[in-house]
């Protein structure tokens, strides 16, 4: 069985922490993800090996990154039936807020495009408020 | 390259950016500096993998070496230690890396102003000419940020 197939199977069995755990990148960042009554959300542990900034106990900007490009796969996943997975072209990211290490960073994407080729997905992460942003991301997928 | 006597100036800076977590986690390494120029080394691990079927790293690992090497070219090129915190980052992902090999991440400050620093960068595996993704970064000076020089900032 492909990956791809494997990530359909989970799909349908509406296992989206699956999915995540497929991917070994997932487990030495603490990546995960689930869902609620909104959908698909995406979290980043708080663990201490994340830290990219020790005076302000921040999570390294690389991980933040990378929580925003795996929450903007996994929607499209979620959202689309696609026939192989994405493959990235381009991420941009802002970052709003410091993300500090002593707490989970969340984060919940939405596809504001979808073509027959090309998908552009927004992402946004935070910590104590989804109103109070700490990073905010788009991305362009190649689809076929 | 820069000559030995501006290189052992900018050692300590070096020294504390590479002894932060997640730079020790990756096992990030750095290969050259010279004021506003750095380059990283990030050696191949199965777990840094993003797409099991092929053994291709996660585009995080990319992005982190990016933002990493960005962030320590920035404090090179500063003519006062100060802190700096990053306010986007953009990367066009031009090719899959190649696996069982290490990613470089390279960068330069290109133009400071009082405020922001503006960098771009790129990662690539055998070639410094073959870029496997390419980033422009910008940087608050003097936000709240990281200062490894600064008051407060990690003595070596």
């Amino acid at each position: 069985m492909t990956l791809f197939d494997r990530i359909v199977e989970l799909k349908a069995a509406g296992d989206p922490a699956g999915i995540s755990a497929l991917i070994p990148y997932t487990g030495f960042v603490g990546l995960g993800c689930e869902l609620d009554d909104d959908g698909l959300f995406c979290r980043l542990k708080s663990q201490p090996s994340n830290m990219g900034n020790t005076i302000i106990e921040a999570v390294h900007g690389g991980v933040v990154g990378a929580l925003l490009e795996h929450t903007a796969v996994m929607q499209l996943l979620w959202d689309s039936d696609l026939e192989r997975l994405p493959k990235i072209v381009n991420l941009s990211v802002d970052y709003l807020r410091p993300a500090l290490c002593a707490h989970d960073l969340l984060a919940r994407g939405w596809v504001v495009k979808q073509g027959r080729r090309v998908a552009n997905v927004r992402v946004e992460a935070w910590q104590e408020s989804a109103q109070r942003p700490v990073a905010a991301a788009h991305a362009h997928f190649i689809l076929g | 390259m820069p000559d030995p006597a501006t290189q052992a100036h900018l050692r300590p800076l070096v020294e504390i950016v590479t002894q932060l977590p997640h730079y020790r986690a990756l096992g990030l390494e750095v290969v050259d500096y010279a004021p506003g120029r750095a380059t990283l080394r990030c050696d191949y691990r199965p777990e840094l993998v993003g797409d099991p079927q092929t053994g291709v790293v996660h585009g995080g690992v990319v992005t982190t070496i990016l933002d990493s090497v960005c962030g320590l070219a920035c404090f090179l090129g500063l003519e006062q230690p100060q802190a700096i915190a990053t306010l986007d980052l953009r990367i066009d992902y031009l090719k899959p890396a190649g696996v069982e090999r290490p990613i470089f991440g390279v960068a330069e400050l290109y133009r400071q102003t009082r405020s922001v620093a503006f960098l771009r960068g790129h990662a690539y595996q055998d070639d410094v000419e073959d870029a496997v993704a390419i980033c422009v970064a910008t940087f608050m000076i003097g936000s709240v940020g990281f200062n490894p020089g600064g008051d407060g900032g990690v003595q070596p």
